[in-house]
């Protein structure tokens, strides 16, 4: 899959507006053919700046971007050959479906059966074959979207760009297309950048996941090393439900740390500690806390359970736990009878290995 | 039993369709109150006037009325020969009646609208009815001018009759119906009216046409700009809105004579000789200049409120596509333009076919439109029918404009905001 593991490259890249804020910071990127990488952000984080100075609509102020070890900087859009799917789908109005796969190839003089084929296969890939005569007004939002998809990339672009594509979607409709998406790109084997704040949606279909924080990428790994072992508490934050400490290291070796909270010792794997004396947040996910925990667990905590919350499959127990009220876990839905009552004190233990002490936040 | 059970019932017993009926009344007669007020003054103002004016223009009573006996003896001539003394005594009678209203004048004048030469024989006749003696009218009146006794101005007080004529539209064509009763074109020196037409046509056309040049890339300014430059745009195009456009043409005069700034400006720039400095003004090309600007804004705004509404994604989608800039714009943009597009030169088209006072201010003799032609007979001439009779002509020409229009674009695809 990856013979390319530069084949879209940011180097150094900046980009500011108006010349007083940067809104890309010294972005290094390097994105491998045929891979689906997504970038995560909270709104104003600047990935889908990235995003458009990939499809060439922005300039960066600094720095290049390769696609397959040629500058593209100073490309036209209309001259990169990436397809790009847009939020609000973006389809001629005034188009039939038909005309609107066409579009492409028609601009690039392609013979008329060639493209018929072309188009035949593309909406058959979204299933949408017999819609070619439907205007985009007469169809539904989940429809437009697969038209936009197929038109992107019925043309056989080498990348191809989706910004939030989902966005408009209901819940279901937009879980149905991921895997849709998904497949897509796994039969075709694409090469997809992929936009999005939605982290569910960027777990799920990513092979890579860069996030985004204030212009820089704060951790590009897979989806499960992204949640599993994030690097700093912002991505710890963003990603996933996560509970957290905040403390002074007071003993440190290779592979454990002891952190001061609230008067209390915790041990905790240092992630983003280095010394003796360092502030650091710990992190800890919810289904990694246990009530009653095994022996083998080497933090072993009370804490008071302050609200039940019934969930069906799971039931969330807020408790307060070494001065944190906020500190959330996670029971599953089992025959096994604990003593989850309100105001009830009960034990609470962990791994020290899933608790991470990363940066102050 | 059946047809019972079949009627919906609301839970009181009510059938469904009469209480709902019951319950929108009170709506629709709020609704229809709320209206009124809009629909009498439309028929007030728009019906009423409009019917009017259809009126006025094939009225042609007032010379029936004037002479209600000599029409009643002239109905057994057979306009061939000389009338036989009945006729000139009832017109005897009917033009003693007349002096002595007083209102023989206005006999006159419409006569002499239908041949030349009438009015002097009538002055004439006036004069000497007073010697007349009774009997043997025929002779008298022949003796008073030698065109009393030409057939010819006797069938002309017959072509009158009629109390309804559509002499005046044929007029406004340039046609008459002559006195064997077939339609000819006037003399060539008194064809006035057509060339009006189509040089109304003409301005009306290019004025849209110059109008749409300009303000197409205006209007997508207007659209794309951040909103603090587009907001100081629009109060650019809006400002000549709240500026009298007596004001406005004027100025265009100050700046447009020969002695202006912009003849100043050319002469000083070298581009023309002081002493043949072009004429700009009382002629065509001050018409075009000062009408376009003036009527720049109503193609601007329309065209403003469909660009508004598309997406800059739609272009972008364009361009990614591999579609060269003028391809996203004219394959994409441009077409979903059409309804702006269509809404503003009908608009600024239907305005600049009955444009008066710009014409009238800076259009000269060669400038003038027909508008200004229907104002001379209204102010001038008196003849109100004959103004009516091309005010419907221009109204009818209007919504033929719009029929075809409706069949090549689709009213349904206009879009004025």
């Amino acid at each position: 899959m990856s013979e390319n593991k530069e084949f879209v490259k940011f180097e150094k890249v900046d980009k500011s507006y108006d010349g007083k804020v940067l809104v890309v910071k010294d972005l290094n990127l390097d994105i491998s053919e045929g891979e689906f990488i997504t970038m995560l952000g909270p709104s104003g984080s600047g990935k889908t700046t990235c995003l458009m100075m990939l499809a060439g609509f922005e300039t960066p102020t600094n720095g290049e971007i390769y696609l397959d070890k040629n500058p593209i900087s100073n490309i036209p859009p209309h001259k990169r050959g990436i397809g790009m799917v847009f939020q609000n789908y973006a389809l001629f109005p005034h188009m039939t479906v038909y005309e609107n796969l066409a579009f492409p190839l028609k601009v690039r003089k392609m013979p008329k059966d060639e493209a018929n084929k072309k188009i035949d296969k593309a909406l058959s890939m979204v299933s949408l074959s017999g819609f070619e005569n439907r205007m985009p007004g007469q169809l539904s939002g989940g429809q437009q979207q697969r038209v936009a998809v197929a038109r992107a990339l019925v043309f056989d672009p080498a990348v191809v760009l989706m910004d939030e594509p989902l966005g408009a979607l209901d819940k279901n409709l937009r879980e149905s297309m991921q895997y849709e998406i998904k497949h897509i790109h796994e039969s075709i084997g694409v090469t997809v950048v992929y936009v999005t704040h939605d982290q569910g949606e960027a777990l799920t279909m990513s092979n890579r996941i860069a996030v985004f924080n204030d212009g820089k990428v704060q951790q590009l790994s897979s989806p499960d090393q992204l949640y599993e072992k994030p690097v700093n508490s912002f991505v710890a934050d963003f990603i996933g439900e996560n509970n957290t400490f905040m403390g002074e290291v007071s003993e440190i070796s290779k592979d454990k740390c002891y952190v001061r909270v609230n008067g209390v010792n915790i041990i905790a794997n240092p992630i983003s500690v280095k010394s003796k004396g360092e502030k650091t947040t710990v992190s800890i996910r919810p289904e990694r806390a246990l009530i009653n925990p095994k022996d083998s667990m080497d933090n072993n905590h009370k804490g008071k359970i302050e609200e039940i919350i019934y969930h069906g499959d799971h039931t969330r127990v807020r408790l307060s736990l070494l001065g944190n009220s906020e500190f959330i876990l996670k029971v599953p839905n089992s025959s096994e009878n604990l003593d989850i009552k309100l105001g009830n004190t009960i034990n609470i233990g962990w791994n020290s290995q899933d608790a991470r002490a990363l940066d102050p936040k | 039993m059946s047809s019972e059970t079949q009627k919906i019932l609301t839970t009181d017993g009510i059938p469904l369709e009469e209480s709902l009926k019951k319950a929108e009344k009170k709506n629709k007669i709020k609704a229809f109150l709320l209206v009124c007020p809009l629909l009498f003054f439309i028929i007030i103002t728009y019906v009423f006037p409009i019917g009017d004016m259809l009126f006025r223009s094939v009225d042609d009573r007032m010379v029936t009325n004037m002479l209600p006996k000599t029409y009643k003896a002239m109905e057994s001539w057979d306009g061939k020969e000389l009338p036989e003394e009945d006729v000139f005594a009832a017109f005897y009678q009917d033009y003693k009646l007349l002096i002595e209203e007083k209102t023989f004048g206005k006999l006159a004048t419409q006569l002499n609208y239908e041949k030349n030469g009438f009015k002097s024989i009538l002055k004439k006749l006036q004069r000497k009815m007073k010697k007349f003696e009774e009997g043997n009218y025929k002779e008298q009146i022949m003796d008073v001018h030698k065109r009393w006794a030409n057939v010819e101005y006797w069938r002309a007080i017959k072509r009158r009759a009629p109390e309804i004529s559509y002499s005046k539209y044929l007029k406004g064509m340039d046609l008459i119906e002559d006195e064997s009763g077939s339609i000819t074109q006037v003399p060539e020196d008194r064809r006035i009216h057509r060339v009006l037409w189509l040089r109304t046509l003409e301005v009306a056309f290019f004025v849209t046409v110059f109008c749409f040049l300009m303000a197409y890339p205006i209007a997508h300014l207007l659209a794309t700009l951040p909103m603090k430059y587009s907001n100081l745009l629009m109060i650019c195009v809006l400002l000549p809105f709240w500026t009298s456009l007596l004001v406005r043409t004027a100025s265009w005069m100050i700046l447009l004579q020969q002695q202006g700034v912009v003849n100043d400006f050319f002469v000083w720039i070298g581009l023309v000789a002081d002493d043949n400095r072009p004429e700009m003004m009382y002629n065509k090309t001050g018409t075009y200049v000062a009408m376009t600007q003036i009527l720049l804004p109503f193609m601007v705004l329309p065209l403003y409120s469909v660009m508004k509404t598309i997406s800059p994604s739609l272009m972008r989608a364009g361009k990614s596509l591999g579609g060269t800039p003028f391809v996203a714009f004219w394959k994409v943009y441009f077409p979903l333009t059409i309804p702006g597009i269509g809404a503003g030169c009908l608009l600024v088209f239907i305005l600049a076919i009955g444009y008066y006072i710009t014409p009238a201010l800076v259009g000269g003799a060669s400038g003038t439109l027909i508008s200004n032609q229907i104002a001379f007979h209204m102010k001038s001439t008196l003849d109100w029918s004959f103004a009516s009779a091309m005010g419907l002509m221009l109204l009818v020409g209007v919504l033929a404009i719009y029929w075809v229009y409706n069949k090549l674009v689709g009213v349904d695809n206009i879009k004025l905001g």
